[in-house]
């Protein structure tokens, strides 16, 4: 059977320029925070994610989080993490989330359970992230699971991985991206970006290896509320980059003009984007702030 | 080495507390050499259990004797009579230790006064790090000799994650990036194309996670 393919590759196949914003499950069983963020967001973006145990911290599963999501008329993109499934686990949601009709997933090898609120927790990290765009390929392109066992039916996934150009060593993120697209990456979704510089040599870099022609990059965005935020991201979150003088920003205006000072950067940082050869879309990340997100891409000039 | 060190002494208290005549046992190879059980170690602990339980007004006599190795049962004997006049054993072996101690004594007691760690070196004095899970399929030529599945926090086989940064873990501030390491090394080396190719996910039927593992040598069967 051949089910039509999601809205967010339609978009990117088009040609079009691309939005997908996030929305993280709750901390409890309870739908209506599900419904209230996603109301949010619907007809805003062409896909949602949906994190799959964000930080390592226990909350709705991310394949129920996304079938709510479809039940409601808004696409996800359902994350899935290593961390905390092996290959038949893993497997075998991937076939109920198809079944769920759930056509986007993003392979990560998720944050360590070290960082969340459950520390004595064994991880599981049977495959890899990249291991996992192969599985889910596989799944796809041969119909098999990763046993070669004929499945009756393949879901049909528009599979996304993640790239981070601002962790190290940088020489090989570029290697890296190269590997997961021949692992099966149809489109990539960045860390926020901050150090534009970075980022554009990252993408030049892409460009010379051929890579931006195999693949669609997102570049992620991420605004900022206050330049406290833009200090603990940059000496706290694992892998992020902001620099200097984009704290010095934020510092530089009074304490009730930061919200607007972060979103302006946000903007100009998409409009520079947008720009460039080989993005094929945005990924707003607005953790826990989903009501900016219609203002960004309106803003931004990218309605739908 | 096998890599251990010594449980802290209130908890070797209340496990040797029920016996009035203990051997504590010590073994000459993997934990002396990273101070955890050695003779020296057994010395010092029986001096502070004899200090401790008589403060407590608990009578207990404490015997010491270290052999060369608690994994062979040929050292294992010569402990034999020391076993015999004692009521238990607390034994300052690696967890293969004590299981074989009380595989050879099957009515004694046998306790474990290490936690066993890792297998690992003494990278610079006083500094022990784990080298390997031995999953029992090494595949360090690939990797240049650095080991991903143990140093790796996250064991990947296809490169860094998006949060090694400067060289270090983003998992702990204390702990070099196993990827860091791999890809400098695969430079100097000039074969950083070992690491270009996909590399497919690990058959961990070889590993403990297949089970309790066996080896049979035909070769010295006797
Ligand atoms: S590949 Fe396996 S055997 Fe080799 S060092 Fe790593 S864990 Fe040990
Ligand atoms: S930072 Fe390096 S060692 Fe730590 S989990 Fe990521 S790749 Fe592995």
């Amino acid at each position: 059977m051949k089910t039509s393919p999601s809205n967010l590759q339609k978009t990117l196949e088009n040609g079009k320029f691309a939005v997908t914003a996030e929305c993280g499950p709750p901390r409890g069983a309870n739908v209506k925070v599900v419904r209230q963020k996603a109301e949010l967001l619907k007809g805003v973006v062409d896909a949602v994610n949906v994190t799959d145990n964000q930080t390592a911290i226990v909350r709705m599963s991310s394949i129920a989080a996304s079938a709510h999501l479809v039940q409601m008329g808004l696409e996800p993109v359902m994350q899935m993490v290593v961390r905390d499934r092996n290959r038949i686990a893993l497997q075998s949601d991937i076939l109920g989330a198809w079944s769920l009709g759930i056509k986007n997933i993003l392979c990560l090898s998720g944050d360590h359970q070290t960082f969340g609120s459950q520390p004595d927790a064994m991880n599981v990290f049977d495959i890899d992230s990249m291991n996992l765009l192969r599985m889910v390929k596989n799944m796809r392109d041969n119909g098999k699971d990763m046993s070669g066992f004929e499945l009756n039916e393949a879901p049909q996934m528009f599979i996304g991985a993640a790239a981070n150009p601002f962790a190290d060593p940088f020489e090989y993120r570029v290697i890296r991206l190269a590997k997961k697209i021949e692992a099966g990456a149809d489109f990539i979704q960045t860390q926020c970006i901050y150090n534009m510089k970075r980022f554009k040599e990252w993408i030049r870099l892409s460009r010379e290896e051929g890579l931006t022609e195999k693949v669609y990059i997102l570049a992620g965005v991420t605004p900022l509320k206050s330049a406290g935020m833009a200090k603990f991201m940059n000496n706290r979150v694992a892998g992020m980059d902001v620099p200097e003088d984009v704290i010095k920003r934020m510092e530089g205006v009074p304490k009730e003009k930061a919200v607007a000072e972060g979103l302006k950067i946000c903007l100009e940082t998409i409009a520079e984007l947008r720009e460039i050869k080989g993005i094929s879309g945005v990924h707003i990340m607005a953790i826990e702030w989903e009501e900016k997100v219609a203002e960004i891409v309106k803003a931004a000039g990218l309605q739908k | 080495m096998i890599v251990a060190e010594q449980k802290p002494i209130d908890e070797i208290k209340k496990m040797v507390a029920p016996y009035q005549k203990l051997l504590i046992l010590g073994c000459g190879t993997c934990v002396k050499t990273c101070f955890a059980g050695g003779e020296d170690e057994v010395a010092v602990l029986a001096s502070a259990l004899r200090l401790s339980f008589k403060k407590d007004g608990k009578k207990i006599e404490i015997e010491e004797k270290t052999i060369e190795r608690q994994c062979e049962n040929e050292f294992i004997q010569e402990a034999a009579s020391c076993v015999a006049r004692n009521q238990a054993v607390l034994s300052l072996g690696c967890g293969a230790g004590v299981q074989d101690i009380a595989r050879q004594f099957a009515k004694v007691p046998v306790l474990p006064g290490l936690n066993t760690t890792f297998i690992g070196v003494q990278e610079r004095p006083g500094l022990f790090t784990e080298e390997c899970v031995g999953c029992g399929n090494c595949e360090l030529a690939l990797y240049g000799g650095i080991c991903p599945i143990t140093r790796c926090s996250k064991k990947l086989l296809n490169g860094p994650c998006g949060g090694s940064q400067n060289g270090i873990c983003e998992v702990d501030p204390s702990v070099e990036c196993a990827w860091q390491l791999i890809i400098d090394r695969l430079k100097t080396l000039g074969q950083l194309d070992n690491i270009r190719a996909y590399i497919p996910p690990k058959d961990w039927r070889s590993s403990n996670s297949g089970g309790p593992r066996k080896l049979v040598r035909e070769d010295h069967i006797i």
